[in-house]
């Protein structure tokens, strides 16, 4: 089946956020309010209570003066998502059309998939114990809707549909910045890591926007799974006492910003 | 606009925004505040037969900037010499649309011998009143009193010449030192702009509050008409002065006539004055023309409008309107033998202003007893509002009807007035001293009612019920139409003659049996107007007659309503998607005033022939000449009289609410009060002298507060208020609802990285604001999107301030407003919220 997925052109982003609010009011999240630390985008990241943000980033420069990038951020459902190969209790499914989603009811609340996802993605939430993440609406988009994100998007930066469609539609639009006052503009997520079932047009370079240029699965991972697949059954006690326990323990602590049990206001 | 147009509404409307070869965004933040105006820019910019470009002119480096084109800074307050300079580039450069121009309006018009600007005062100024007589401000009449007029242009009086003088102090230079734009994004404006001067390209204009809350605000606009009129982008697709109302339904509220100033439909309201004693005499006053002429009746009064009044125009009908609106009010109590109940109308006292301003400092000085507060926070909203909070502790009682209890239900509990920051200006309160009783009444959301709204395109659209109101919270109607009931019912059995407006208001719009909602048809119906023998609609207001056989509460909302196949048709109603044009005109999606005229003076649409486009414009062609049928026709409704043709000498006059049939430039007889041309004036409160004039503020604006006037020594800082896309408007609403909270959590101030240094101010740190009014704190957002201006030696600084936050609701913070002065536009008083000075300090 040919992948659906939402395009961003950020070109057409007006960083009004609605799609962070209709995100919410689809998923029923509460609202995780936080005091405001002189920047717009007044969350520094998702949570588990805010499946995606608009990031909102600040940059001059002589020739262009003073620019202003916007960026939607969340799951980048990756065409071989390293949250699903690392979850040692299988949460993680690749349904038919492309959308990387996750079981609450099979979750532990490991977070072996935050350490693993090249985006930090998955949030743990403390209140139930699990993580969670954009479901890229798929309970939307099997009933025949778009997700709540891109159906509210009105300058029409979110775009659902066709991958192959939608990657023509970068291209042309790339082509047409270029040409227009933005040299470096880019497609991403067509290539990284073997390819994201979420396309970005960027009007620069992705590291302008918050992205990583050249994103990648921390080392030990993939080889952790492949490993411990074939003794899952029995092993899962073993590796969660030993290996990933110390790997997300030193995440925990290394975590930059040391929010990881904070999911939201409970 | 209405002095240039004969109209003061938005011209087009949103979705024509995507036709436009260059938006002029400015004074306003589209892409925040009106995101659905920016979708449709959006759509303009993936056309390649458009490409619009997008130019963003503001203070404020905003998300609007952030998507344009081109972003050129501006000072706060100094719109008029950013576009005096459009002016004068657009003439020095014959860049101006000369068959439009010469056509169109009347830049050919001989003006007074009299008539004289120096100094930045025009002729007939009064300085001890503080007001101009306009005597001077006129036109040059001949023996046959006929307008004189010089085609070639060439005449010293006439308004091309005068412009041009007016204007040619308004070099680049010049300009860039009193607005502190760098003079290469100046330019790059300049030219972007004015190339839509070319017959095949139109420029539209958006703007909002950045451009009207000054003391100067009417003639910004008039500055946008006369740069619009130049390039001849008025009545075209792609073009207009786009005037982006600040809500939804604002238009709808000034069409009711929620202002002082008028009754609906935007006729002057009654004074108490000898000139608007009776019927005739208001007829007299509010007709174009008519002062001199000799009538004594309506019977001759209609004779002579017969044989035709010069230079009235279409408000010649004003009888019309007048008395069926008499008839819709007071039904049968209004006949021809009591003058239509004209005695009934509440006549104004002509000497008294009664705008918001006004409003609350007669409160202030306890001159008022009770108030209705309906969907509106000023304790949050109005200027000075240290001051307006105290107003209202003067009152007896105050209603409050609104979704939750805001600021101003709530102001008796306000705990700053003995908090920390405090102003020895300011007073403090406490609950208990405080008199006054308030009344909540809990109002339905929009989605919990029946309605209509008229939104900033003059489009009127239905909106059907989508939840119950929660708890014992009503609909606006309801409320309204049981206040009326109440009323009537505590005058029933009364004959004192005073109480006869309230005993013989009409007031029949009981709803369906068994329901408690009133039927907002029948609310409609009367609106929109129905003949008096067989109750059937009005179809157009061509046909309403002052006579008494029909009734119509709001001429211009006339031919909202139908019968078809016996069946009543509220056309706001209608939802058909099929657009014929192309251009975006549905038009039978909801309905737009007047009779469904999408783009209004649509007549420039075509050369002065009526059936020729523009050169290379064939598929902006909006209406043209039929020859064949002898009528107007197109694809919007044409806002010219149908059957006026080649041989009728008003064919080329498309501006048909004006006397002249032209647009003004020059805007003759104090049409604004404050100078037929615009002119730079600083604002009340400006850190810098004047550079053009020796006048530095508005000649005649009121100054309510002179004791409260901030000087640059002590307030070096510009300020201005602004909102964000997360809120709507005071917050009452947004910052009770958490999704929206969590956006925009608390009160914020914007300054720059060098005032932020040069003062130790912290990114996220709170900082102190102060005025002479009072002093308040807020987070500091330290950004490079402010910067500092440079106007020639002088460095100034300018912060922003969001309006939004109060003490109420998830996300709080102290109200801007506290520190905004008291002080409004000399024409509409609409308060200079948007250039005022202030000091800032780490808190
Ligand atoms: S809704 Fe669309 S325009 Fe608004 S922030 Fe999201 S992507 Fe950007
Ligand atoms: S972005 Fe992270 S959470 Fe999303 S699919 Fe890829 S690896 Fe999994
Ligand atoms: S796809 Fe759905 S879950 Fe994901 S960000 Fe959009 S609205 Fe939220």
């Amino acid at each position: 089946m040919a992948y659906l997925t939402n395009l961003y052109d950020s070109s057409r982003c007006t960083a009004c956020r609605g799609c962070q609010v209709a995100c919410k009011n689809w998923n029923q999240l509460p609202a995780v309010i936080e005091p405001f630390r002189g920047n717009y985008q007044t969350h520094e990241d998702t949570n588990a209570d805010t499946f995606t943000i608009v990031k909102m980033i600040e940059t001059e420069d002589p020739v262009d003066g003073v620019i202003w990038n916007f960026l939607k951020y969340q799951c980048m459902h990756c065409f071989d998502p390293a949250c699903l190969k690392v979850c040692p209790r299988d949460a993680y499914t690749k349904t038919s059309w492309g959308a990387t989603v996750h079981d609450p009811d099979k979750c532990i609340g490991c977070q072996y998939c935050t350490y693993a996802c090249p985006f930090e993605i998955p949030k743990y939430r403390k209140r139930e114990d699990i993580t969670t993440k954009c479901t890229l609406c798929a309970d939307r988009v099997e009933e025949g809707l778009q997700p709540a994100c891109a159906a509210t998007c009105a300058p029409g930066a979110l775009m659902f549909g066709n991958r192959n469609e939608l990657l023509q539609y970068a291209e042309d639009r790339v082509k047409h910045l270029r040409a227009n006052g933005f040299p470096r503009a880019t497609i991403y997520g067509k290539m990284e890591l073997g390819g994201l079932n979420k396309l970005y047009v960027l009007t620069d370079t992705p590291d302008k926007f918050g992205l990583p240029v050249d994103p990648k699965v921390p080392g030990q991972i993939p080889f952790w799974k492949d490993w411990v697949q074939p003794y899952i059954g029995w092993l899962i006690p073993l590796a969660l006492a030993g290996s990933a326990t110390s790997f997300v323990t030193t995440r925990i602590l290394a975590n930059k910003h040391g929010k990881h049990d904070e999911g939201g206001h409970e | 606009m209405s002095p240039a147009f004969g109209r003061g509404a938005m011209t087009n409307h949103m979705i024509d925004l995507k036709n436009t070869n260059v938006a002029l965004i400015m004074g306003s933040n589209i892409a925040e505040n009106h995101p659905i105006g920016m979708k449709w820019l959006t759509e303009g910019r993936l056309d390649p037969k458009r490409q619009t470009k997008i130019i963003h002119v503001d203070p404020r480096f905003t998300r609007t900037s952030a998507v344009s084109d081109l972003y050129c800074p501006m000072r706060s307050g100094t719109d008029i010499a950013f576009l005096g300079g459009m002016i004068n580039y657009i003439l020095e450069n014959d860049l101006y649309h000369k068959e439009y121009v010469l056509n169109y309006t009347n830049i050919s018009y001989i003006i007074k011998d009299e008539y004289g600007f120096e100094d930045g005062l025009f002729s007939g100024y009064d300085e001890s009143k503080r007001t101009y007589d306009f005597g001077s401000w006129g036109y040059q009449y001949d023996a046959d009193g006929k307008i004189m007029t010089d085609e070639t242009l060439q005449h010293p009086r006439c308004v091309y010449q005068l412009l041009k003088k007016h204007f040619s102090r308004y070099d680049v230079d010049t300009v860039c030192r009193i607005t502190g734009s760098p003079k290469n994004k100046y330019l790059q404006v300049l030219d972007i702009f004015c190339s839509t001067g070319e017959p095949n390209k139109t420029g539209t204009i958006c703007y909002a509050m950045g451009i009207t809350q000054h003391t100067v605000g009417s003639q910004n606009v008039k500055a946008f008409t006369i740069v619009q009129l130049l390039l001849g982008n008025m009545g075209r697709p792609g073009g207009g002065i786009n005037a982006l109302r600040g809500e939804n339904n604002v238009q709808g509220a000034t069409d009711m006539a929620l202002l002082f100033h008028i009754i609906p439909g935007y006729i002057s309201s009654p004074t108490n004055t000898e000139d608007n004693k009776d019927l005739i005499s208001f007829i007299r006053k509010i007709t174009p023309g008519a002062a001199k002429l000799p009538f004594n009746n309506l019977n001759e009064f209609r004779e002579i409008v017969k044989q035709g009044i010069p230079y009235s125009g279409w408000k010649v009908h004003s009888s019309k309107w007048v008395v069926s609106l008499l008839k819709a009010w007071y039904g049968e109590a209004a006949n021809a033998s009591n003058d239509f109940a004209y005695h009934y109308l509440p006549k104004r006292d002509a000497s008294k202003n009664y705008s918001h301003i006004a409003l609350f400092e007669a409160m202030y000085r306890g001159e008022i007893e009770g108030l209705f507060v309906n969907g509106t926070n000023p304790v949050v909203g109005g200027p000075n509002a240290n001051k307006e909070q105290e107003a209202l502790t003067k009152l007896k009682w105050m209603v409050n009807i609104d979704l939750w209890r805001t600021e101003t239900a709530d102001f008796w509990t306000y705990p700053g007035w003995d908090r920390a920051v405090d102003n020895p200006n300011v007073n403090t309160y406490a609950p208990t001293n405080i008199g006054t009783e308030v009344f909540f009444l809990p109002a339905a959301a929009v989605y919990e009612k029946e309605g209509t709204a008229a939104q900033t395109g003059r489009w009127v659209q239905f909106r059907w019920k989508g939840a119950d109101p929660v708890g014992e919270s009503k609909a606006d109607l309801w409320i309204y139409d049981e206040l009326g009931k109440r009323l009537k019912q505590l005058y029933a059995g009364s004959n004192r003659p005073e109480d006869e407006p309230i005993l013989n208001m009409t007031w029949e719009y009981e709803g369906h049996a068994g329901e408690e909602e009133p039927d907002i048809l029948k609310v409609a119906h009367e609106l929109c107007g129905f003949h008096i023998a067989d109750g059937t609609p009005v179809e157009g207001f061509a046909q309403l007659k002052d006579d008494g056989s029909t009734a119509c509460g709001n001429w211009i909302y006339c031919g909202g309503t139908t019968l078809k196949d016996g069946k009543f048709i509220y056309k706001p109603q209608l939802r058909e998607k099929d657009d014929p044009s192309g251009l975006g005109l549905f038009p039978n999606w909801g309905w737009a005033w007047p009779v469904n005229r999408r783009v209004i003076y649509n007549r420039c649409s075509v050369q002065p022939d009526g059936v020729t486009p523009w050169p290379g414009d064939e598929d902006r062609r909006l209406v043209w000449w039929d020859a064949e049928a002898g009528g107007w026709t197109g694809w919007d409704v044409p806002d010219f009289i149908k059957s006026v043709g080649p041989d009728n000498p008003a064919f080329k006059d498309p501006f048909i609410m004006r006397p002249e049939g032209k647009a003004c430039i020059f805007a003759a007889d104090g049409s604004l009060i404050d100078g037929p041309l615009p002119e730079h004036y600083e604002p009340w409160e400006s850190p810098v002298p004047p550079v053009l004039n020796k006048q530095s503020l508005n000649p005649v604006a009121k100054v309510w507060e002179p004791d409260k006037k901030g000087t640059s020594d002590k307030y070096p800082i510009i300020a201005t208020t602004y909102r964000v896309c997360e809120h709507w408007q005071s917050g009452s609403l947004t910052r009770n609802l958490p999704w929206l909270a969590e956006l925009m959590p608390d009160m914020l101030i914007e300054l720059s990285e060098e005032l932020a240094k040069e003062k130790g101010i912290k990114n996220g740190r709170e900082v102190i604001i102060s005025t002479t009014r009072g002093d308040i704190k807020a987070i500091a957002c330290v950004t490079k999107r402010f910067k500092p201006f440079v106007l020639g030696d002088d460095i100034v600084h300018q912060i922003g301030l969001l309006w939004q936050f109060g003490f109420k609701g998830y996300a709080k913070g102290d109200i801007a407003n506290r520190l905004t002065p008291h002080i409004g536009d000399a024409n509409t008083m609409c308060p200079e919220y948007k250039a005022w000075l202030c000091d800032i300090r780490r808190a």
